[in-house]
């Protein structure tokens, strides 16, 4: 078999411009699976949103999707809506899960930390449909929390805690939580703790030593949560249906409304092309601003 | 700040109440899913009716158990066949993957591994509908150049397969290119040393050496592609898998049949997430030795 061909560590070093036929073949796989699932599908993407349809499979070359989008108060309101709320999402995972994280990196010890640790990812191990079908069943007007704020006596009848902005925040945390949680531990387990007691001996309070040692410690673990909980978020279709509701609008929900609903592929193709390119623009800004990069990222 | 710095109890306790009060936070939805397939009601609402197995076994409508409902039972087997086709060729790419980048040297290989890491930050929707449109277009220009008609390339299974296997196999060449790169190259050259041809010493030094990260990573592509949903949701058919068909229900209006199944997933999920916790140990041993 010679596609397994093995090169020895010091042949490693060689550069040898012709490639050989097993690194070739070892090679195919890798090629077609990025160049007919990843490469050639996102450039047809950005053809056909480039196109107009003229007649039945008759098109031409046309920026019209790309007017329709930025003329169309709804798709550009929406647009930035979804853009704000990840950035709001993003920045209240990090705040809820910093301390978290730094419980299990730095306070705890031993199993009882592995415990806790554990216990974080175990919801990210169920479907998203499950956990949002959680949070409906706790939020709704019959529901467990309107149960027992009846029956605490704070309010008099039932209420309604779905379908509006401040649950959606609750879901898009919940959901993204463990990418926030499991850089932080990773850096924060880094963080030396002589260096808190020298800051601590040196006079410096609770706050001064998170501002000036740990935070900055931790930048790199809450720069690579950050990038991919926005991404996520900015990519997530379930939670804005389920628990947004009619009035907040989700723009993965207009792709899929041009696609499926209104059989517009044009249109949703732009619309696609759009998220992709705010989402990686923002994920190179994160990379740059915090000098890592996509590799790093991914360790 | 830590354990062995001096600190007020009330900030001690104060933090000790947050730490709690995030696990509440993290395991009430799963656990009100689960304890509401129990409920002696026709929705998965308060108030609490007593306990019944209905949602399970029942045979009458309108309690129809999840072990009685043929379309649920039909998109479980969907979501199975979906999960071990894709489990198993993003482990084999992945393998290919991470023997290429961990051992050969090849013009361009660093504009690879950033395209092979991509799937990473595109969104499931976006990479749904570009491989939608790219099926499409490849199945249209065949039947006008040739008249044939490719059905297959045509929202359905097989495309379900290729959109989830195409960011899964991400994570597989991830986990076992991290593995491979412990591996002591020395043992594959005592083998070579004794005879043995190139893919003998593979196959029979290295590639069960690679075997838990193999293990593991299809563990978390079968869990992944199982619960896949908006890649999934713009590739999908006539036959839909779990997640397509709970959704619709959900969107209807649910009963506690959905509990019952959310339930049974969230067993099958912690047991394969032990699995490859077990399985993660073992790595751990056969490093420290």
């Amino acid at each position: 078999m010679s596609t397994l061909q093995m090169t020895s560590g010091t042949e490693k070093s060689d550069t040898i411009p012709m490639i050989k036929l097993g690194t070739f073949l070892l090679m195919l796989p890798l090629l077609l699976w990025l160049f007919l699932l990843i490469i050639l599908p996102h450039l047809d993407l950005l053809t056909v949103s480039l196109r107009e349809k003229l007649g039945y499979r008759e098109y031409a070359f046309s920026l019209q999707n790309y007017i329709e989008f930025f003329t169309e108060p709804l798709y550009w309101n929406t647009f930035v809506r979804t853009a704000v709320m990840s950035i709001v999402a993003t920045a209240i995972t990090l705040v809820v899960g910093f301390p978290v994280s730094y419980y299990i990196a730095k306070v705890i010890k031993g199993k009882k930390r592995n415990l806790l640790f554990m216990m974080c990812l175990i919801p990210f191990w169920v479907s998203e449909l499950v956990r949002t079908f959680g949070w409906m069943i706790l939020l709704r007007e019959s529901g467990v929390i309107s149960s027992f704020l009846q029956w605490a006596g704070l309010v008099d009848g039932p209420v309604e805690l779905l379908y509006s902005d401040a649950t959606l925040m609750v879901g898009l945390v919940y959901t993204s939580m463990l990418f926030m949680v499991v850089p932080l531990v990773s850096v924060l387990d880094t963080l030396d703790d002589s260096l808190i007691e020298a800051g601590y001996d040196l006079g410096g309070s609770t706050y001064s030593i998170l501002r000036e040692i740990v935070i900055p410690h931790a930048m790199p673990g809450i720069a690579s949560g950050c990038i991919v909980v926005f991404m996520l978020t900015l990519g997530n279709y379930l939670t804005p249906t389920l628990l947004g509701g009619k009035d907040s609008l989700w723009f993965t929900e207009q792709i899929y409304n041009q696609f499926i609903t209104r059989f517009n592929w044009e249109s949703g193709s732009a619309f696609g092309f759009l998220l992709l390119f705010l989402s990686s623009v923002i994920v190179f800004v994160g990379l740059k601003l915090s000098r890592q990069t996509l590799a790093d990222t991914v360790k | 700040m830590i354990p062995s710095l001096p600190q007020s109890k009330f900030s001690t306790r104060l933090y000790a109440a947050y730490i709690t009060l995030f696990f509440i936070y993290l395991a009430a939805p799963l656990v009100v899913v689960g304890v509401f397939a129990f409920n002696d009601s026709l929705f998965p609402s308060m108030p609490w009716n007593g306990v019944t197995f209905d949602w399970f076994v029942g045979t009458e409508e309108p309690r129809i158990g999840i072990f009685n409902d043929g379309q649920l039972l039909e998109s479980i087997g969907y979501s199975g066949f979906i999960a071990v086709c894709v489990t198993l060729l993003s482990v084999f790419v992945g393998t290919c993957n991470a023997f290429l980048f961990e051992r050969h040297n090849f013009p361009g290989k660093n504009v690879l591994y950033i395209f092979a890491l991509m799937p990473l930050v595109i969104p499931g929707v976006i990479l749904g509908i570009s491989i939608l449109i790219f099926t499409n277009s490849i199945a249209n220009g065949v039947e006008d150049s040739f008249g044939l008609d490719l059905d297959f390339l045509r929202p359905g299974l097989f495309i379900v397969i290729m959109g989830q296997f195409a960011f899964v196999t991400t994570i597989t060449t991830l986990v076992i290119s991290a593995r491979l790169r412990k591996f002591d190259t020395s043992l594959e050259e005592a083998a070579l040393n004794l005879g043995a041809t190139k893919w003998e010493a593979v196959k029979t030094i290295t590639l069960p050496f690679l075997k838990p990260a193999m293990i593991g990573a299809g563990i978390v592509c079968f869990l992944m592609s199982f619960e896949n949903f908006n890649t999934t949701l713009m590739l999908v058919g006539s036959d839909s898998p779990l997640t397509i068909t709970m959704f619709d229900r959900l969107k209807q209006g649910s009963t506690p049949a959905l509990n019952a199944v959310s339930l049974m997933l969230m067993v099958v999920s912690g047991v394969l997430a032990l699995i490859s916790v077990f399985v993660q140990r073992d790595k751990k041993a056969v490093d420290d030795e």
